[in-house]
């Protein structure tokens, strides 16, 4: 049996159903990205973990030159050390048959017998290649399935200047690749990177490792120390080159993972209480209204018997229904959007299994917070509903007062005709409603404005990155520092229009207590392909001593020009450098420090060597200059700019930069959201007024200018206030945005700001239409002749 | 389907106090809708002079209660934020021939209340003022509906001598609703309605003066 005043509810929310599902929606999507991002934190932290430990991912790793394998019972000498295995790694190239560029690759060595010890792989199809067998190799499944390759499959895989034929025997995924991507490149692209693994004997072979490794791999006990496992195995590995042993937290597959959890979870933090606290007002607005508009009922009641607090549950039962709605669509619609976002990162990341288990505490939080919010509203609405006696209800209330508003005494004043004064009275007789209205639909400018820029400002990042900062065609790497003459051969190649030779040392960079494991970049004095520029685009002359940084890197390190750094270079003669930073340059891509080649040269003592160097190539014969350098045994890789681009640019709009769409499309629905409810709010108040000024005979149009007038005014102040949010917010977005792969730059773009704006006056607009339908048909004499 | 009216023919002469009298649901509202011009007849006509207000457009509605009309609700529907002068300046900026606000409110007795917010005036004040700002128009007919359904006996009386006034004096006729059949008496005709059928229209040859009328 359903209590009358149950059955009053339910219409009152058939009446005010139009506020009542935008409210539903601005809770529904706080409480959905709640939901989503919590919940894609919990499912990839929970994942990687198991993954890391089912696969016995390393928690140390450390490169060296060549070290015989007697040395790994050195390292598992070492306090602290469970468990220690060496291998041989290499880069080799991946031939696709119509396809003029090599792809680049990684290939790692399995034992030849027995089980792996660490960082084992995860089979998805196939078996292990067998033990000794020197032409059997697994391959990276997410490659496999970009290029089409199926077991049985032979491919064309040149290591160290040395080409074979291998055959695939299984494709497999392993903790150590979640995210890959090519060396120079920096974004993964599953297409453009590979991987693959074979028996130790065939990689010692084409790596010169036979009896020897290049990479240990290393787990710690329970309770051993990290860092001093790590200046343990530096020490025994040094004399065999060792490059620096490194933790996990230092795999590049693991930070950009770390990074994307991390920005994930900074998010779903920060945005949800902002629908929540938007969408809690409205309702307290809206219900505040219906108590105002129901004193009779509620003296009625009251008169009848009804306590305090039954009459004040009825309503605090609305608001917790409306509330309890948009929780609940939210948590639906959050566990709905989370699985449609695994795709994604089961795309970028290769995990091998990912399943989207959402956070029990997301829905906790999700659900109390916006019932809690809502119900900090109806407080207020009570506190009403209780001081209202039964006698005075019965009464019809007196007109507002607007005795302490405006008197338009003024020369200016007088000149006002009523309905603007009607307008301009009801602004000052309640300025805090009309700001907060005013501050909502200015949040609302400034996410949408935000926002938008944002999508310019990834544009922006591209083309500035591929057309300032690099103008080269190609990059081409060697598998080691070559003499200068090596440019002069690029040259020579038909087609190569011109050549820009560069040196690129690992260096761990190193200032106060903070440091980054990354490289210097060694580049001619007066670049042309490559250069350093300031934030107006010009290039920056590097100086004959010192550095220049990229900007993320000197973010970083907390360094500015004028700063000593310490490099500690990683391979020929590892020498630890005192070097000073002389500018800080506008980079978007990667963390640089740029270096005049010779003075990077003159420190190694190695001089006139290059790494690789960047092209110009003629592009009516590019084909043909790739197809001559895949067959140059000198050359490890080759990144052509155009694919880069293609990658980065599928990245922003597939991967961790599509979370843009999602965010400018929820900041335009509660932005609509916040218009519309402004308008009903407006015109609930308003009706009775506006019903007298039709049987006056003032037009629909007068009419509308007394509803719409004020929220047009609310509207036009907010404008400029949001635009000005939004700017501020821009930089804000960008920072979330950015990660040490990309910087998003944040600036002023009018047209976003336009277009946000122009979004805002139409939101008004049709809400004005949609209520002023409503006016239309609102029979005159009946809101007339009730008491309000 | 129900009819609020059926079959009504009637005349109502220019310049005359007339009052409508009958039943809640009797149909009297409905009638006030059409005459006033807030509603159209489903069949039949409604004439004002030799104009034809159901075949009229919204527009042509909205002309004709702003050129001819004067309306006082029970309620006063006074706007709250504009003071008693600027309520009746809202009508009278927009009318075709209106006297100044200050002399509609002279005629309701309200010289002294002109800068005051309806908040600070008393219900009898404020219907005044809801007669004042109809008349100011000068208005061919005024419609009252329950004029003085919300007022006490001697509050009443003065707001139906105002009406009374404004009916000698402009010319205006008056037609009121309401179900208090004393009124009647001050009427120069009075209908009463009976199930949506004019049950009885009686023309008063002696009208009592307002003050007159038993409360």
């Amino acid at each position: 049996m359903v209590s009358p005043l149950d059955r009053k509810l339910f219409r009152d929310l058939w009446r005010i159903k139009g506020q009542a599902v935008a409210i539903v929606l601005v809770i529904a999507t706080g409480v959905m990205l709640q939901v989503m991002m919590s919940g894609l934190v919990a499912s990839l932290t929970e994942t990687r973990r198991a993954y890391y430990e089912r696969n016995n991912l390393a928690d140390v790793f450390a490169p060296v030159v060549r070290a015989p394998d007697a040395v790994l019972a050195r390292l598992a000498d070492i306090p602290g050390v469970a468990r220690v295995t060496g291998r041989a790694v290499g880069r080799a190239l991946i031939d696709i048959p119509g396809d003029p560029v090599p792809v680049q690759s990684q290939a790692v060595g399995l034992p030849d017998s027995g089980a792996q010890v660490l960082n084992t792989v995860f089979l998805t199809a196939g078996r292990l290649p067998a033990e000794h067998h020197r032409d059997e190799a697994l391959l990276l499944s997410g490659f496999a399935a970009a290029h089409g390759y199926v077991i049985g499959d032979r491919i064309d895989v040149t290591m160290n200047g040395s080409r074979r034929s291998i055959r695939i025997v299984g494709l497999a995924q392993s903790p150590e690749f979640l995210f890959v991507a090519a060396p120079g490149e920096m974004v993964p692209d599953p297409a453009r990177y590979g991987v693959i693994w074979m028996r130790r004997s065939a990689l010692a072979a084409a790596f010169d490792m036979e009896g020897a490794f290049n990479e240990a791999l290393l787990s710690i006990s329970r309770g051993g120390s990290e860092a001093a496992v790590i200046d343990a195995v530096d020490r025994v590995l040094k004399p065999w080159g060792g490059t620096g042993a490194y933790g996990r937290s230092d795999l590049v597959s693991d930070r950009f993972v770390t990074e994307e959890i991390d920005g994930l979870a900074t998010m779903s933090r920060a945005v949800p209480p902002l629908f929540i606290a938007v969408a809690a007002f409205l309702l307290y607005i809206v219900v505040n209204r219906i108590v105002q508009s129901e004193r009779e009922e509620i003296g009625l009641l009251k008169a009848f018997g009804y306590t305090n607090r039954e009459v004040g549950a009825h309503y605090v039962k609305l608001v917790l229904l409306i509330a309890g709605a948009g929780a609940a669509l939210g948590c639906l619609l959050g566990v709905l959007a989370g699985r449609a976002m695994i795709p994604i990162y089961t795309t970028f990341y290769n995990f091998p299994f990912l399943v989207f288990r959402p956070d029990p505490t997301a829905f906790v939080i999700g659900v109390s917070a916006s019932i809690a919010a809502a119900s900090a509203g109806s407080v207020f609405v009570l506190r009403r509903i209780f001081a209202l006696t039964p006698s005075e209800a019965m009464r019809p209330p007196a007109p507002a007062d607007y005795s302490k508003t405006v008197t338009f005494a003024g020369p200016v004043g007088r000149r006002l005709d009523q309905p603007t004064r009607i307008v301009l009275r009801g602004l000052a007789r309640s300025p805090w409603r009309a700001m907060a209205l005013s501050a909502g639909i200015a949040g609302g400018m400034a996410l949408a404005s935000g926002m938008t820029t944002i999508y310019g400002s990834f544009d922006r990042m591209m083309d500035i990155s591929f057309s300032v900062i690099d103008r080269s065609d190609a990059t081409v790497f060697f598998h080691t520092p070559l003499g200068e003459k090596a440019a002069f051969e690029l040259a020579r190649i038909p087609g190569v229009i011109a050549v820009e030779p560069f040196r690129e040392v690992a260096a761990t960079l190193k200032f106060g207590r903070r440091e980054y494991r990354g490289s210097v970049s060694g580049m001619i004095a007066d670049p042309e392909m490559t250069r350093a520029i300031d934030d107006r685009y010009a290039a920056i002359p590097l100086p004959a001593r010192g550095l220049v940084l990229g900007e993320a890197l000197a973010e970083i390190l907390a360094v500015a020009p004028g700063d000593i750094l310490t490099i500690e270079v990683t391979e020929g003669r590892q020498p630890v450098l005192e070097v000073p930073v002389t500018r800080v340059a506008s980079t978007l891509i990667g963390a640089p420090a740029y270096m005049q080649m010779a003075a990077l040269n003159g420190v190694m003592s190695e001089p006139g060597r290059i790494s690789g160097a960047r092209l110009r190539v003629d592009e009516a014969r590019a084909d043909e200059v790739y197809r001559h350098l895949k067959d140059m045994p000198t050359v490890a890789g080759v990144s052509v700019s155009e694919n880069a681009r293609a990658s980065l640019q599928k990245l922003m709009d597939q991967g961790a930069g599509s979370a843009r769409y999602i965010m400018g499309a929820v900041a335009f629905i509660i932005t609509f959201g916040i218009v519309y409810n402004a308008a009903r709010i407006a015109q609930n108040e308003r009706s009775r007024d506006l019903a007298s000024l039709r049987v006056m005979g003032f037009s629909k149009g007068e009419t509308a200018f007394v509803l719409l007038g004020e929220l047009a005014i609310i509207t036009l102040v907010a404008l400029p206030v949001g635009s000005l949010v939004g700017y501020a917010l821009t930089f804000a977005i960008a920072r979330g945005f950015s990660s040490e792969l990309y910087q998003i730059p944040a600036y002023f773009d009018p047209f976003s700001h336009g277009f946000s704006a122009a979004f805002i006056i139409v939101a008004a607009v049709v809400s004005g239409l949609l209520v002023e339908r409503d006016l239309n048909r609102m029979d005159l004499v009946t809101v007339l002749k009730s008491r309000d | 389907m129900v009819h609020a009216l059926r079959g009504v023919d009637l005349d109502i002469p220019e310049g005359e106090i007339v009052v409508l009298l009958g039943a809640s649901g009797s149909g009297k509202s409905t009638l006030l809708n059409i005459l006033g011009g807030l509603d159209r007849p489903t069949s039949g006509t409604a004439r004002f002079r030799d104009a034809d207000l159901g075949a009229m457009t919204d527009a042509g509605l909205t002309r004709f209660r702003r050129d001819h009309v004067g309306f006082v609700f029970q309620f006063y529907n006074l706007m709250p934020s504009l003071t008693a002068r600027e309520n009746v300046e809202l009508v009278t900026e927009i009318a075709e021939n209106p006297m100044p606000p200050e002399r509609a409110l002279d005629l309701v007795g309200l010289t002294k209340r002109l800068d005051h917010f309806p908040s600070q005036l008393s219900g009898g004040e404020q219907q005044r003022v809801a007669i004042a700002r109809a008349i100011a128009k000068q208005p061919d007919v005024l419609f009252c509906d329950e004029p003085t359904g919300a007022l006490d006996s001697a509050t009443g009386r003065a707001v139906l001598e105002v009406l009374n006034d404004v009916n000698a004096e402009l010319g205006a006729t008056v037609l009121m609703v309401t179900h208090a059949a004393n009124i009647a008496d001050m009427a120069h005709r009075v209908i009463r309605l009976v199930d949506g059928q004019i049950g009885q229209v009686q023309v008063n040859e002696a009208r009592l003066k307002p003050a007159e009328i038993e409360w």
